[in-house]
C-alpha cells in the first residue's frame, strides 16, 4: 500500500493524511530556451549578453512601421536539431503567426511565434528517477522571438525599456501533462538541458534566463482519469524554486478543493523569498491573443535533404557518450556520469585520454584535481580552458618518473589557471625529480638516522610505517624525488 | 443575412483588446464598419472550399533566409530619436504593473 503523499512526492500535512482524500499532482511544462545564435531571429543585430542598453537594436527588432523581418536560417537548424534529439515529428511545412498583445516589452504589439504549424510535434524524452524510467511526451516545439527587458525606475515612477533582448531567438518546448512530482520535473529539465547543451543550441542557464520553465499544475483525486483545473506558474529561476513552487501550488489547490472551492485557471507568479505565489493578470487581460499568420514572413519548407544534413551533424549525446566511456575506457558508471555532465569536460577527458593513452589516469585527473580546482576557483566547467595536451604530458611525466605526483599537482594548478606548457614550466622551475643517487642516498641516511623509532617498527613488521618514512624523504627532497623509487631504496636499505 | 452579429458585448471586448476608449458615437460608427467588413468576407462562404488548403500567402515562395552574421552596429542614438521620452538611453514608458 502506498503511504499518503508518496505519489505526489511531497509530504502532506498529517491532518490530510488521516483518512481524507488522496490527490495526485499533474504537471506539464512550457520551457523557453534562448538559442545560441550570433544574431537575432529576424534581423542582423547581435545577441551578445551584457551590452549597454539599446545598443543592439534596429528598426526590425523595435517594431518600426514598415520594417521587414527575415528569418535567421540557423534558428531553424537549431530548432530541428533539438526536435530530432527529442524524438519529434517534423512539420515539413511550417510558418509563423502573430500573437497580439499590448505591453511595452513588445514594441510591435505582437510577438512573432508559431501556433498553427509549429516546427516540431509529438516527441518524447525518457527520464530516470528513483522510481525507474518513464517517457515524458513532448506536445510541440515552436520558434519565436524574445521580448525586451523592463526595469522599474523609482525616481520617475515609470518603466525603462531595453530592447537588446527583443528579437533574440527562442524555442518553446511544450510537454504533455505527464509528470507527477517535482523529482520528475527536475529530471525532465536536466535531460532537456543536457541534450540542448550537447547540441550547442543554448547554454540553458535558469539563473540567467537562457532557460525558463513555466509549470502548469493541477491536482485530481487519486484514480481519477479526468484533469483538474490547472494554473500556470511563472518566475521560477532555479530547480529549488521549481520544487518549492510545485509543493506550494499543490497544497494551495488541495486546500481550495477541500474547502469546496474551485481552482481558477490563471497565471501565477512565484515569489521564492516568500514561498508563495499570487495571481498575475487581471481579467481585462483575458487571453485572447487573436493569432493570425504573419504576412511578412514566408513559410519554411524543410526538405528531406536538409533534414538528413541536420541528422548527420547531430553530435553524440550525453547518454551515448557515458555508455561508450564505460565500454571503451572501462570507466565506472558513476565516473562516466560525472565526466559527461558537461560536454566540455567530456571533450577534455577524451582528448587527454587519447594523448596520454591512459583513460583511467585521465579520468582520475578530471574527477580529482580538475573538479577540485573548479570548485575551489568557483568557475563553470564550460569555462575551463587548459589544453588537453598539457594535462596529457603531465600524466606522461609522472608515469616516466621524472616528476613526483605531488609536483604534478602543483604544476597542474598552473596549467588549470594559466594553461602553461608543463615541460617548460618544470624545466624553468627545476621541478624534475633528482636523479642524483648520491644526494638521494644522503637524504635516506639522514631520515633513517632521525627516525629510529619508525625504523624499528618497520623492521619488526609494521609495513605501514614505510609510507611515513617515504613522506619524510619527499619532504627533505622538496617533492623532487620519485616516491616509488624512494620506497624501493628505503626498503633495500632497511633490510641491510 | 448576418451570420456574425457585432453587438455591444463584442464591441466592449474588442475595445479592451485594442486598448481603445470610444465615445458612444464612435462606437456606433465602428460597430457599423466592422459589421460591413464581416458581411463582405461572409460572401466567401458562398464558395465550396472543400479540399482547399488554407492559404496564408499568395506568393509561391518559401525559405527566405538570412545567414547568422551580425550586420547591424550600435545605432541607439538614431533609434532613440523616435522615443517620446527617454532616460539613460532607455525608453521611458508608463509604469508597468508586476
Ligand atoms: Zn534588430
Amino acid at each position: 500500500m502506498k503511504k499518503c503523499g508518496e505519489n505526489g512526492g511531497l509530504l502532506l500535512s498529517a491532518r490530510r493524511c488521516n483518512g481524507m482524500k488522496q490527490y495526485e499532482t499533474v504537471i506539464g511544462l512550457e520551457v523557453h530556451v534562448e538559442l545560441a545564435t550570433k544574431t537575432k531571429i529576424f534581423c542582423g543585430c547581435s545577441t551578445k549578453f551584457g551590452a549597454r542598453p539599446n545598443t543592439q537594436t534596429c528598426p526590425i527588432c523595435t517594431g518600426m512601421p514598415g520594417a521587414l523581418p527575415i528569418l535567421n536560417k540557423r534558428v531553424v537548424e537549431l530548432a530541428l536539431a533539438v526536435g530530432l534529439a527529442a524524438n519529434c515529428q517534423i512539420n515539413r511545412y511550417c510558418k509563423f503567426d502573430r500573437k497580439n498583445y499590448f505591453y511595452p516589452d513588445n514594441p510591435q504589439n505582437y510577438q512573432i511565434s508559431q501556433l498553427y504549424l509549429p516546427i516540431c510535434h509529438d516527441g518524447w524524452l525518457e527520464i530516470e528517477t528513483e522510481a525507474g524510467k518513464k517517457k515524458i511526451g513532448i506536445h510541440e516545439i515552436h520558434m519565436e522571438e524574445d521580448a525586451g527587458k523592463l526595469v522599474h525606475d523609482e525616481w520617475e515612477d515609470c518603466s525603462l525599456v531595453d530592447y537588446n533582448r527583443s528579437g533574440v531567438p527562442l524555442i518553446e518546448i511544450v510537454s504533455e501533462p505527464d509528470m507527477r512530482n517535482a523529482e520528475e520535473v527536475i529530471a525532465y529539465l536536466e535531460k532537456l538541458r543536457h541534450i540542448i547543451q550537447y547540441l550547442g543550441a543554448s547554454d540553458c542557464k535558469l539563473q540567467e534566463g537562457s532557460m525558463r520553465a513555466d509549470v502548469n499544475l493541477s491536482v485530481r483525486e487519486m484514480g481519477s482519469s479526468s484533469f483538474g483545473t490547472r494554473t500556470e506558474m511563472k518566475n521560477l529561476n532555479s530547480f529549488k524554486a521549481i520544487a518549492r513552487a510545485i509543493a506550494g501550488e499543490r497544497e494551495r489547490q488541495i486546500e481550495l478543493l477541500e474547502e469546496g472551492r474551485a481552482v481558477i485557471q490563471e497565471t501565477r507568479r512565484w515569489d521564492d523569498n516568500k514561498e508563495t505565489s499570487r495571481a498575475m493578470r487581471s481579467k481585462e487581460d483575458a487571453k485572447d491573443y487573436r493569432y493570425f499568420p504573419d504576412p511578412d514572413l514566408l513559410p519554411v519548407s524543410i526538405s528531406e535533404k536538409w533534414l538528413e544534413e541536420i541528422r548527420a551533424a547531430q553530435p553524440e549525446l550525453r547518454e551515448a557518450r557515458a555508455l561508450r566511456y564505460q565500454r571503451a575506457y572501462g570507466l565506472s558508471a558513476y565516473d562516466a556520469d560525472v565526466i559527461t555532465e558537461s560536454r566540455h569536460m567530456a571533450e577534455l577527458f577524451e582528448e587527454t585520454a587519447a594523448l596520454c593513452k591512459s583513460p583511467k589516469k585521465a579520468a582520475n585527473w578530471i574527477m580529482g584535481e580538475t573538479f577540485r580546482l573548479i570548485k575551489e576557483r568557483n568557475v563553470e566547467p564550460e569555462k575551463v580552458f587548459f589544453t588537453p595536451g598539457h594535462l596529457a604530458s603531465l600524466i606522461l611525466e609522472v608515469e616516466k618518473g621524472s616528476i613526483s605526483n605531488q609536483t604534478a599537482k602543483e604544476v597542474f594548478e598552473k596549467v588549470f589557471d594559466e594553461d602553461v606548457e608543463p615541460l617548460a614550466y618544470i624545466q624553468a622551475h627545476g621541478l624534475q625529480t633528482v636523479e642524483d643517487a648520491d644526494l638521494l642516498g644522503e637524504v635516506l641516511d639522514k631520515v633513517i638516522a632521525a627516525n629510529e623509532k619508525a625504523v624499528e617498527e618497520f623492521r619488526s613488521g609494521k609495513e605501514k610505517v614505510l609510507g611515513f618514512l617515504v613522506g619524510q624523504v619527499m619532504k627533505e627532497m622538496r617533492g623532487k624525488a620519485n616516491a616509488g623509487k624512494v620506497g624501493e631504496l628505503l626498503r633495500e636499505k632497511l633490510r641491510q | 443575412m448576418y451570420v456574425v452579429k457585432i453587438d455591444d458585448k463584442t464591441m466592449e471586448s474588442v475595445e479592451i483588446l485594442a486598448q481603445l476608449r470610444l465615445s458612444d458615437n464612435e462606437r456606433e460608427k465602428a460597430r457599423e464598419d466592422m459589421q460591413k467588413m464581416l458581411d463582405y468576407v461572409e460572401k466567401l462562404n458562398e464558395l465550396d472550399t472543400k479540399g482547399v488548403e488554407p492559404m496564408s500567402h499568395i506568393f509561391p515562395v518559401n525559405n527566405v533566409f538570412r545567414e547568422d552574421i551580425v550586420t547591424n552596429g550600435d545605432s541607439r542614438e538614431a533609434m532613440l530619436a523616435n522615443a517620446p521620452r527617454q532616460k539613460e538611453y532607455q525608453y521611458l514608458v508608463p509604469k508597468t504593473v508586476e
